[in-house]
């Protein structure tokens, strides 16, 4: 059978890791297009590793869209899960969708903005710091 | 595998196979050609002609075999575009609704930007209704064609064709009166609505009229425009005398044969099979009510709605969502969203009633057909108010 989507999108779309609203987080962002029916909001909570580096302690997603979008939302928040803040703003839309072994060309546009999401919910915890 | 993508397409009946059958490789004759195996390919499209012909209320010579409502859709609003042209000596206006299939729309914004065609788009109420009104006020003097679509393929509602009809032939009468040589010409897309509602072309007003067979139980790849003795239009391709000079290129005859006997057959068992699907639709959409904020689009009176389309915004949640979860369970249906269609924008129709775009890409549509039964719609809503609960689980959207 053809396959709409990669077998990687379809598991993370299935049984979305990661799913939720956190209540207690310190990082909230939200990005997505009404035209293009994707809305994607992440939840962060940062704290600070043996390093003394900030680092996501957790993360949660709640997505509006297609079968693209949530892929890439739970894929997104299973990537940075455990990684410092530096390393979780180089993460770049282009590799979750490498992550999930590709993605179908109209959907790179749209649906593949997890990452946007993950970069404002850091940029809200830093604005909260402050 | 249920099957509730009837309006997509449908599969070619046994009936309709077996007939097809030996214009393939047994009477395969070009119906162009002289000696007998020729004539008798000639012959079955005539008869198909005559059949197709008397279904609609129209004579033989009325009728166009087409690749299907795609090329007839454009034939008929190009053809008549290019032949007013030439009458009028000046870029005519032509008159389409917001709801119209892509190939209409399309057409429209192609001549409009090809050749500068005035292009309106009639508005719709809520229920996705043209007011035969609007189409009166949109009429200009430089009008050439009208067109609005029988049944919609997204919500299923039915356009007051014959209403249309009765105000385009009064703008004619004034049209003739005032010495204005412009035809004016009324089109309808019926692809969704041969099926399952009398269409005699007469009593519709209409002068040119769109079907494709696989709608109905016949193959892709053919169809027909129906066009009014006495209406100009131009041909849009060369290359032979067939139909009448309107259409050139080898007639498919096996698909032809198989469109008449498709047609033949929906409108032997047109009055049972509205009946049946129009209670199987109601019982759809009360199952529905089951699921909260899964709103029915399109017009509330029953009478006034397509026998076998059922659409409902499912609010906070998106279309594809839900599709992929029905595949998974192997219920095919279909959605008026972006991501499905392979374009970014929410549906053209949802929005032209006045929907947002986000609920607009929460619309999904349930098309019934001759193999559904209740059954089918006890197992969809076995999984439906699960799956739209976890979407919204998921939603941020509150």
């Amino acid at each position: 059978m053809a396959d709409l989507y990669s077998e990687k999108v379809m598991d993370h779309f299935t049984n979305p890791r990661n799913v939720g609203e956190m209540k207690d987080a310190n990082g909230v962002g939200t990005t997505g297009n009404p035209t293009c029916g994707d809305i994607m909001k992440m939840y962060l909570k940062v704290g600070v590793n043996s390093d003394g580096k900030e680092y996501i302690e957790d993360v949660k997603f709640q997505t509006f869209g297609c079968g693209a979008a949530v892929a890439t939302s739970s894929m997104v928040t299973e990537m940075v899960k455990g990684k410092t803040l530096e390393e979780a703003e180089k993460i770049s839309n282009a590799a979750v969708a490498e992550a999930l072994g590709g993605l179908p060309p109209i959907k790179m546009h749209c649906s593949n903005l997890a990452a946007n999401a993950l970069h404002e919910a850091i940029k809200d915890y830093r604005a909260k710091k402050k | 595998m249920i099957y509730l993508d009837n309006a997509a397409t449908t599969p070619v009946s046994d009936e309709v196979l077996k007939v097809m059958q030996p214009y393939f490789s047994e009477k395969f004759g070009n119906p162009s050609s002289i000696y007998a195996l020729g004539r008798d390919a000639k012959d079955a499209v005539n008869t198909a002609r005559e059949t197709v012909a008397k279904l609609l209320g129209a004579s033989a010579s009325e009728i166009i075999f087409t690749s299907g409502a795609t090329e007839s859709n454009n034939l008929a609003l190009k053809g008549v575009c290019q032949s007013a042209a030439n009458i009028i000596m000046a870029t005519p206006h032509i008159i389409v609704s917001s709801v119209e299939h892509h190939c209409v729309l399309d057409s429209a914004k192609y001549l409009n930007k090809s050749y500068g065609v005035d292009v309106t788009y009639l508005p719709v109420n809520y229920e996705g209704l043209v007011d035969p009104q609007d189409v009166a006020d949109a009429i200009r003097e430089n009008t050439a064609i009208i067109s609005v679509i029988f049944g919609n393929n997204e919500t299923g509602s039915i356009e007051p064709i014959a209403e249309i009809g009765k105000v385009v032939q009064d703008a004619r009468n004034l049209r003739q009166k005032a010495g204005n040589k412009l035809p004016l010409v009324f089109h309808t897309d019926a692809v969704q609505a041969f099926q399952y509602l009398d269409i005699d072309v007469d009593k519709l007003g209409v002068d040119m009229l769109s079907l494709t067979a696989h709608k109905f139980y016949g193959p892709k790849g053919v169809g027909l425009l129906y066009v009014r003795k006495g209406t100009k239009f131009s041909p849009q391709q060369q290359g032979g005398a067939q139909e009448r000079n309107l259409r050139a290129g080898t007639e498919n005859v096996p698909y032809i044969v198989g469109m008449a006997t498709a047609m033949r057959v929906a409108a032997e068992h047109r009055a049972e099979a509205r009946n049946r699907i129009t209670k199987l639709r109601d019982y759809l959409t009360e199952r529905m009510k089951e699921i909260p904020d899964a709103d029915l689009i399109g017009p509330s009176d029953p009478t006034k709605r397509s026998p076998h389309i059922a659409s409902f915004l499912f609010k906070r949640i998106e279309g594809e969502s839900i599709l992929i979860n029905l595949d998974l369970l192997g219920i095919a249906a279909s959605s008026g969203s972006a991501c499905t269609s392979g374009s970014l924008e929410p549906s053209h129709v949802t929005k032209a009633m006045g929907y947002g775009d986000m609920e607009a890409h929460g619309a999904t549509r349930f098309s019934l057909g001759k193999m559904n039964s209740k059954t089918d719609i006890d197992e969809l809503m076995k999984h439906l108010p699960g799956i739209v609960e976890k979407l919204r689980a998921m939603s941020p959207i509150k």
